[in-house]
Formats: C-alpha cells, structure tokens, sequence
C-alpha cells in the first residue's frame, strides 16, 4: 500500500467519524467544534489531491469564519436540548424507514458498479500554481457566475437589513448630538402659583 | 502555460444587455432610495416600473431567431429564453400594480427594499431562463429564492409571515443542497456542467449509471422549486403566511422560470435518459394532482386554497414534460413541451387575476383571504366579481376560457404519446378539482355580502384587472396565436435536433 492511500484511509476515517458525530452528538457545541475537525480532515484530503489553494480557502472560510460564528450564535442561543428532542420516538419510524430506504437504494445502485469507481488522480506537474489556476479561470471562464455570485451576496446584505432594520427607535437611549443642545428652560419649568390661605 | 492557454475572447456583452440593465438599475434604485424622504416611496417604485420596461426594450432590441452563446456557453440567448422574459417582466409589472395600494396600507411593507427585492428576484429569474451552464441555473435560484425569503418575512410584525419565511429558507436550503449534490453527480459521470455539452456526452453513451443517479437528485430539487407532491410542504403554508402582494409574486413569475429550468435541464441536457425522468415526473405529476385537488378542498382561506391549486397546477403542467419523447421517439416533443408552457403561461395569467382581485379588496388591517370574505362580492360589485369568477373559471378549466385550453392541449400530449390511463386520471382530478373553484363563484354570487365597505381602487389597478380578466376571455376564444408562439420559440430552442 503507498503511503498515499494510508494518509487517505487515516483522514478518511477521521472524517466519517467526525461526521457521524456532528449528527450523533447532543450538545450542539461538541456537534459544531466536530464538524471543524470533519473540515481539517477534508482540506487534507484536498492536499492529497495538491488542490491547495481550496484546501487553505476551506480551513480560512469555514472553520476560520462560517464555524467560529456559529458557534457564536449557539452560544448565545438559548438552546433547550429536551426541547429539541421533543418528539423523538415518534417521528422515528417514518424516518428511518425512509433513511433505510434511500440507503437501500443508493447501495442497490452503487454496488452493481462498485468496480468502476476507479481512483484515476490526475497529478499536476512540478511549480503549477493553484491560485493561478483557480484565479485565470474565475476571471475569464467564469467571470459570469462570478459576477452574480457577488450579487447574491448584495441580495444577502439588502436582505439582512430589511430584515433587522428598524426604522422608528424604541428605545429610550438618547442621542448625545441631540443632548448637548439641551437648555436649561427645557428642563426646569417655573409655575406661578397663588398662595393659599392658611386656616 | 502555453499561449493558447492564455488566449481569452471577450465575452459578447449584447445578448445579456437585458440581465445588465437590470442589474444596474437595481443597484441605482438601492442606491436612490437610500436618499429618498418619501414615505411612500414613490421615486423606487417609478425606478423599479422603468427598469423592467427598460429591460423589456433590451431583450426586444437585442432578440434573435438564432441560439446564441457568450460568457464561454454559460449564457443562451434564444427565442424561448426572449418569450419567457417578456412574460415575466409584464407579471411582475402588473404584480407591482396590483400591490401598490396594499404596500402603502401596511408600513412595514412600505420600504424601498420590497421593490429593490423584487428587481432582484427578477434578475435571478432572468439569469435562470438564460442559463445554459449548471451553475448559472444554480446561481440563478439562489438569487431568486434569496429575495423571495426576505421579501416573504419583510411584514416582520407578523408572526405568520416570519414563520413562513423561515420554513420557506430552511426547506430551499435543503432543496439546493439536492440540486447541487445531484449536479455534482452528472459532473462526475459526464465531466462537464455546460448543458449542451453534457446532452452530446450522453448521446454518445457516457457516464452510465450515476447519470441516473444525480437525476434523482436533480428532479427533485426542481421539484421543491416547482412545488410538486411530496416536495410541496412549504407551498400552503409559504402562500398563508406572506403578505398577499408576495404570495401574488411568488405564484407568477417564478412558475414561468422553473418551467425554463425544466426545459434547460432535463431537455435540452438531458434528453437522452429522458426514459429515466419521465416515469419520475409522471409519479410527481399525479401525485400533485391528487394532493393538490383534494387537499384544496378542505381549505377555508382563498391563498391557502390557491396555493393548493398550485401544485395541482404545476402537477398538469408536468403531463406535458412527461409525455414527450414516446418509446425513444421524439417525433411529439414539441407539442408536447409547448402545451406545457402554454399551460404555465395562462396559470400565470389567471393566478395573477385571482391574488390581484384578494389585494383589491384587502385594505389596511384587513386581508380578505377568507373565502367568506368575498361573500356577496357580487351584489358590492359585480365586475369585480366576474374577474374573480372568469379566473376561478380557468383555473377550473371550464370551456371557453384559457384554461380549458391549457388543459386540453396538455391531456392532447398525454393521449398522443398512447397514455390514455394518465389522460383519464389528469380528468377525474380535475373534476375533483372544480369543486372548489366553483365554491368560490358560488360564495360571491349567491351568498349574503360580508360587508358593506366600499371597494376602492385606483384608475391603473381598475384597468389592468379588467384587462388581465379580458385576456383570460379572449385567449380563451382565440387561443391559437399564442400557441403557436409558445410552439414556435420551443422549436427554435430545444437544441437536440
């Protein structure tokens, strides 16, 4: 066995484990820190392919950004885990049936033709370049994918804002621009009033 | 790298100057409305009517008989492609008309987001009809379900709305992650994702079984975009939950560019394992129909009733994609494929209609998306009354409205590739189905009023509904001119000749 496929067997392993956790696990932060290790092991494999440029960009974008946010807002959620689990036992038979059923059949597919899945890794040669590669063709092969991807991210933005923007303030914090034109007449009020008679 | 590596040709910026603009006025328009005072917001919504009848003068001024490609074959220019982007700019034109008076009622709906959203999705809908490279189909989506998420839960002091917007994001979430992972799969047995190129690879026999294996996964994320049983869960609850001028949205235009999807994708691509996903859509197609028709039946709320008719709709609209190529013989493909599109066009003409008359009587704090609400509507006003009536009538499928047409030339198709079991299943559904259709007419003409509030409306929305309830008529006397455009822009399109 080359040494090449013992390193694929060993991250392999570590990400199917690790993606069965992510499902498996109770606590939704144990889930999350495992789907980070799920993604160390997949750039891994990247290297084994010699994809560097993807293998960093995953490890930078998605533990570096996508996890660590989620794992922010798990933790300020307030998670209920009975709530969470509430309804279980009911909802599993019609799920694993239809789990074992799809499982059923992707194996029913794939087994007929399990010998045609052959590993055939092109290898790239000596001082070729990744982020050429990727940035030559994102700026002209796929310069219009590219474009409206950066416009799904503007939908994303318009969209956020939309959402969570609230125009009229409901607090009752106040603006200190309008606060240093306070005078003293705003706030103190003399009344005249007439003396009353003592009995 | 060697030069031939390096040579780049400039894309040809002309065929997709429609998608530009609107791209471009979408951007000035958020731009604009930044700075705008108004709070009726009446400079966006100018903006955003100018940018689609802008965009409306670019295609017409840059459309051509040939099938043209730019962008390295990611995007298709062609008489399909021109016909269904006329269709979708003139629906959510009239859509926005239609919603004008219902937006200013309700303040938070009153942004300028909800048109610059709107211009989005409909860019997102012209990137979909255009796309011929999987990824501009996928990218396509995104734009648009991105939109319609955020436009679905813009009311966000409604509890309904934001709830539906959130099961509507969840559910497509899962939906593209389907595409995706089918798409994936047709990569990795064809090794392209350019539509032509993957139908010329499979013509020439490769890439056997995970074809048939991604093509699951491709059907039924469309089919999650169309709404077809067992794929429709979000649709009633999407169409209740959202305010009813982007339920009125949601159940025009985008049909027009998932039946372009359709026709990308499963013809033009993948053509030649149309054995496989015929028995697929046939299983969707009478599922739909069944749920579609009888759950309708139970509904007491109109949006949640039409979004139940929806997926019936979408499940006859598939009769005509299922019945195509017949035993290997693609002699009926384009009868077969332009009943259906005939048939999206009118549900898109009568769905208009109909959410166009429940905006009309809604006012602020009121909905009118009971079926009791349009009690009487008859005696309150009876043109009204028979807009609402000519569309439920065919929706219904009763001759000699569109509908009827729609109906008959898809069940032709069905009859024509020797299917006759399907053709009689599609009636008996249908019938079914008239049940409720006609439970509404019966409600308006026949009941005591609901109330006595005036219906008010301004002079545009008066005349486009008319005009919308006379072209439902007409086309239905004289339904042969626009047959013959949807026949003749599908030949002209479907590249496997």
């Amino acid at each position: 066995m080359e040494f090449r496929t013992l390193v694929f067997y060993f991250l392999a392993t570590i990400l199917i484990f690790a993606s069965l956790l992510v499902v498996t696990l109770r606590n939704p932060v144990h889930a999350a820190l495992n789907l980070v290790l799920a993604f160390f092991t997949a750039s891994g494999l990247w290297i084994l392919l010699q994809a560097e440029f993807l293998a960093i960009a995953l490890i930078l974008v998605y533990v570096g950004a996508v996890m660590v946010l989620f794992l922010f807002v798990v933790m300020l959620l307030d998670i209920d885990l009975d709530r969470l689990r509430e309804g279980f036992w009911s909802y599993l038979p019609l799920g694993a049936l239809v789990a074992l059923l799809v499982v059923a059949e992707m194996s029913l597919v794939l087994s007929a033709y399990w010998e045609a899945l052959e590993s055939d890794v092109p290898q790239v040669e000596v001082g070729y370049s990744n982020v050429q590669a990727v940035g030559r063709l994102l700026f002209t092969e796929y310069v219009y994918p590219f474009e409206l991807a950066s416009v799904v991210l503007l939908i994303g933005i318009v969209a956020a804002v939309a959402l969570t923007l609230r125009s009229k303030r409901k607090t009752k914090s106040v603006d200190p621009s309008q606060q240093v034109f306070v005078k003293a007449k705003d706030r103190v009020r003399l009344v005249q009033m007439a003396a009353e008679k003592d009995d | 790298m060697t030069l031939a590596e390096m040579q780049f040709v400039v894309p040809e910026l002309r065929i997709a100057s429609a998608e530009i603009f609107v791209l471009a006025m979408a951007c000035l328009t958020l731009l604009v409305d930044a700075f705008v005072k108004d709070k009726k917001r009446t400079v966006t919504y100018v903006l955003t009517q100018l940018a689609l009848v802008g965009a409306a003068v670019a295609t017409f001024a840059t459309s051509s008989e040939q099938v043209s490609y730019t962008f390295s074959n990611m995007f298709v220019g062609d008489l399909m492609g021109d016909l269904l982007k006329y269709l979708v700019y003139i629906s959510v034109i009239v859509g926005l008309f239609y919603s004008r008076a219902y937006i200013l009622d309700r303040p938070e709906m009153a942004k300028g987001e909800f048109y610059v959203l709107s211009l989005f999705a409909t860019l997102g809908m012209m990137v979909m009809i255009s796309a011929s490279h999987f990824l501009t189909v996928y990218i396509g989506i995104e734009m648009l379900s991105l939109s319609l998420y955020a436009m679905v839960a813009l009311d966000r002091n409604s509890i309904a709305s934001t709830e539906a917007g959130m099961k509507y994001f969840v559910l497509g979430a899962l939906a593209s992650g389907f595409l995706l992972y089918g798409m994936s799969m047709l990569y990795g047995a064809t090794g392209t994702l350019e539509i032509p190129m993957l139908s010329e690879r499979l013509f020439r026999g490769e890439g056997d079984f995970i074809v048939s294996f991604g093509l699951v996964f491709v059907i039924a994320g469309i089919a999650f975009k169309l709404g077809v049983v067992p794929f429709h869960m979000w649709i009633p609850d999407v169409y209740h939950g959202a305010p009813t001028a982007v339920t009125l949205f949601i159940a025009s235009a985008p049909k027009l560019a998932a039946f372009a999807v359709v026709i990308r994708v499963l013809v033009n691509g993948l053509i030649f394992v149309s054995k496989d996903w015929q028995m697929m859509l046939i299983i969707l197609s009478v599922l739909s129909m069944a749920v579609g028709n009888f759950a309708a039946i139970a509904q007491t709320n109109i949006k949640r009733m039409l979004a139940y008719s929806a997926i019936s709709h979408m499940g006859f609209m598939l009769i005509g994609m299922s019945t195509g190529v017949f035993q290997g013989d693609p002699r009926f493909i384009v009868d077969a494929y332009s009943s259906s599109m005939f048939y999206v066009v009118t549900y898109v003409l009568a769905s208009l209609g109909a959410f166009g008359t429940i905006l009309l009587l809604s006012r602020a704090g009121f909905e009118s998306d009971e079926i009791s609400d349009f009690a009487g509507l008859n005696k309150r006003n009876s043109w009204y009354a028979a807009i609402m009536m000519m569309m439920m009538f065919s929706m219904a499928g009763i001759p000699f409205f569109v509908g009827f047409f729609a109906k008959f030339s898809v069940l032709q198709a069905a009859v024509a590739s020797d299917q006759m079991w399907f053709a009689i299943a599609a009636i008996f559904f249908s019938l079914v189905g008239a049940y409720y259709y006609l439970r509404v007419v019966k409600v308006m003409y026949f009941d005591p009023p609901a109330s006595t509030v005036p219906i008010t409306a301004t002079a545009d929305v008066k005349l486009l509904l008319s005009v919308n309830g006379l072209a439902v008529a007409l086309i239905g006397i004289f339904p042969n001119a626009l047959m013959v455009l949807c026949a003749t822009s599908l030949s002209r399109s479907i590249t496997i000749f």
